[in-house]
């Protein structure tokens, strides 16, 4: 069967979105990504939809779905690259992906991950004298 | 108006979807839409083809492109499902018989310049839309 492969980087799980989905390989990325942060006790999970040439509903409610899940699951989640074009007409279509965080370049959304996890290690530490 | 070409993709399968977004791209494309244009008109058609999969229970998408006096893509999406009871109820963002979000059919309308919808109860329903350049 087809799948979206999913790479460990240390705390954080990297997804490079590159084919055009279709509904059931966008369930099956969101069933595997969150078994695999469960597995892994990822902190952290990167998305990557820069190659992705359209957003539709389906696609962006699985985007928040795995955000939602992984939040449950103590990991972030930082979708990155959304083209331009893409933004226009998700924002159009009645979706500006509430719930979900964004960055504009895989760089840009690792120092998130990175600064979201650091300042999360940093309040663990205030909290336990 | 003349319809310089057209084309009839079958929506029997989920597999189809990625052959009609991939269509409609190539087609978008060739007659010059912008690419938000495409963008628009390709997520429009995924949104449409989706509820003509699984509201319809399968169908037909028409592909136009269409010249003179304005150019633009034409789709028409053709089912013989159901049927819509109530058009307007449907249209609603966030109204959904379904398990979706209810963005499909109002949110395709925000995303073409024209929009036509036909449904009849028992017979099944047609969804027209353009996209001018």
């Amino acid at each position: 069967m087809e799948k979206i492969p999913i790479l460990r980087m240390g705390d954080f799980l990297l997804v490079t979105i590159q084919v055009d989905m279709h509904d059931r390989l966008a369930m099956t990325l969101q069933e595997d990504l969150t078994t695999r942060i469960s597995e892994t006790a990822a902190r952290g999970v990167l998305i990557d939809i820069s190659s992705l040439e359209i957003v539709d509903s389906f696609i962006g409610r699985m985007l928040g779905n795995i955000a939602a899940m992984s939040r449950v699951l103590d990991a972030q989640t930082v979708v990155v690259g959304m083209q331009p074009a893409v933004a226009i007409t998700l924002v159009e279509l009645g979706m500006s992906l509430p719930g979900v965080r964004t960055a504009l370049n895989v760089d840009a959304g690792m120092r998130l991950l990175k600064e979201s996890l650091n300042g999360h290690r940093a309040e663990q530490h205030v909290h336990r004298p | 108006m003349s319809i310089v070409h057209s084309e009839t993709i079958p929506l029997v399968s989920e597999p189809d979807m990625v052959v009609v977004r991939r269509r409609v791209r190539e087609v978008s494309s060739q007659v010059g839409l912008s690419l938000v244009d495409q963008t628009k008109l390709v997520t429009a058609a995924s949104e449409l083809a989706r509820n003509t999969l699984i509201y319809g229970g399968g169908g037909t998408m028409q592909l136009e492109s269409l010249n003179g006096p304005r150019t633009g893509v034409r789709l028409i999406f053709v089912d013989k499902g159901p049927g819509i009871p109530d058009v307007n109820l449907a249209l609603r963002d966030g109204y959904t018989t379904g398990t979706g979000l209810g963005l499909g059919l109002g949110g395709s309308k925000r995303l073409v310049n024209e929009f036509e919808i036909q449904s009849k109860v028992g017979e099944g329903t047609r969804v027209a839309v353009t996209r001018w350049k």
